[in-house]
């Protein structure tokens, strides 16, 4: 399969497999107007499977959402037609307005305009719990 | 400005020097009259409490304060729709120090987000309630006149007893202490806090649901009551509420020197024929709560 290589723009790549269409909706990649490619289960030596994103324009991409949702991908920042900077990223200290906490006994349940932060408590394990009742993130449906 | 919201908030360093403070507040109770003269204590309990509120207040009466506050949110303005931000903002014009008790967990984290003066935690819903816990530590001092190298055992509700949480939580950074955790299969203790809390920091604990086996190891016994409101299903509370009663005669191979502790209020899990027990010290404990809450009330408006 043939897509074009892109002038000025981003490369999303070492996606897990998969994972890529949770992160084109977290990004709000949908609004954008530039042409956007999912590449899904692209051969991988070191993955197997992996998935890309190419965005054909130089925009700022929200590291935080991305490092929770796949640490392990990398970010290609291409000029002129030339890979100009590399990014890996990492797992985010805290995740302000991404998750919502699921505790119904949780503050953030009926506080008004309060933004839902959540912490990491634990890398090993890329733990993040709620900064208000300390729920345990949930990462399924984010 | 310093708030208390969780136990860790505060080192070792801190919860010493609170406990020797309170500890001089009880030998020499007329030093302290004064301290607190013309400072004023909002106590905002959006949720009921007998014990925490009383001891609070008894507590700024003792230092000379003043007291304002609520009972139960109906009284308040939350029951208009306020949210606690604005509440807190308001109130914080007001006094010198907010002492808050709310049913939602966080609640009082939310309110050091706008306070203007420092923020107690009197209780979130199941969550924190680290004046009980400071309370916990006063006793263990005064009983024990240490905190390391002890077998703490906690009997009851070890899933929904906050107290019991915050209180492995804090005794977990003191070398040499074990835990004996003894509750029916359905209220064991929280599999993330023998995760994140025991098994991180290598610190030994037992897990049995028979009290009278481990009772000789104890050198304090922590009793919980099995709380009615945590339950959904009526038919489990009745089963467990009375699997733990401690009666005379489990106490038979306990040592000598135990302390039994419990946060209290009791209903039936200890019988009332150990209250005249010289290791029943769950009354002394309460009393203790009065005085420790002193100390932390001085600590936070930076009275010496």
């Amino acid at each position: 399969m043939n897509i074009d290589s892109i002038q000025n723009g981003i490369v999303i790549d070492h996606i897990k497999a998969g994972r890529s269409m949770q992160i084109y909706n977290l990004l709000h990649l949908d609004e954008l107007e530039c042409s956007v490619a999912i590449i899904k289960n692209a051969s991988s030596g070191k993955m197997g499977k992996k998935d890309i994103i190419k965005i054909d324009s130089v925009m700022d991409v929200d590291l935080d959402i991305l490092g929770f949702v796949d640490p392990s991908a990398t970010i290609n920042i291409i000029r002129n037609g030339e890979l100009v900077e590399k990014k890996r990223l990492e797992l985010p200290r805290e995740l302000r307005g991404v998750l919502r906490c699921k505790n119904p006994r949780c503050i953030t349940s009926t506080e008004r305009d309060i933004v839902h932060i959540f912490k990491l408590t634990d890398p090993a394990t890329a733990t993040y719990r709620c900064k208000y009742c300390e729920t345990k993130a949930e990462r399924r449906g984010v | 400005m310093k708030n208390l919201i969780d136990i860790l908030d505060l080192s070792t360093e801190e919860i010493e020097e609170l406990i020797q403070k309170a500890n001089d507040i009880i030998a020499h109770p007329e030093a302290y009259r004064e301290k607190c003269r013309y400072k004023k204590m909002a106590t905002l309990f959006f949720e009921p409490s007998t014990r925490t509120r009383l001891s609070f207040e008894a507590a700024m009466y003792e230092l000379g304060g003043q007291v304002l506050g609520f009972s139960e949110a109906q009284s308040s303005s939350v029951a208009k729709g306020e949210s606690v931000s604005d509440t807190i903002r308001v109130v914080s014009g007001y006094a010198d120090i907010i002492v808050m008790r709310h049913p939602k967990e966080g609640a009082p984290m939310v309110a050091t987000n706008v306070s203007y003066v420092p923020v107690v935690n009197a209780g979130d819903g199941g969550h924190n309630h680290p004046t009980q816990t400071l309370t916990d530590l006063l006793t263990i001092a005064r009983e024990k006149g240490r905190f390391d190298n002890l077998t703490i055992g906690f009997c009851g509700d070890l899933k929904f007893g906050r107290t019991v949480h915050s209180l492995i939580s804090a005794m977990a950074r003191y070398p040499g202490v074990k835990f004996v955790l003894v509750s029916p299969q359905e209220l064991k203790l929280p599999s993330y806090i023998k995760k994140e809390v025991l098994k991180k920091q290598g610190i030994p604990y037992v897990q049995t649901t028979d009290l009278e086996s481990v009772m000789a190891d104890l050198d304090i016994l922590y009793m919980t009551r099995v709380q009615r409101e945590r339950f959904f299903n009526e038919e489990d509370y009745l089963r467990l509420k009375d699997m733990y009663i401690l009666t005379p005669d489990k106490l038979a191979n306990a040592k000598e020197d135990l302390s039994i502790l419990h946060p209290l209020p009791r209903v039936n899990e200890i019988a009332t024929s150990i209250d005249d027990d010289p290791r029943a010290c769950y009354f002394k404990q309460a009393v203790y709560g009065k005085y420790i809450r002193m100390a932390l009330i001085l600590k936070l408006l930076e009275v010496d």
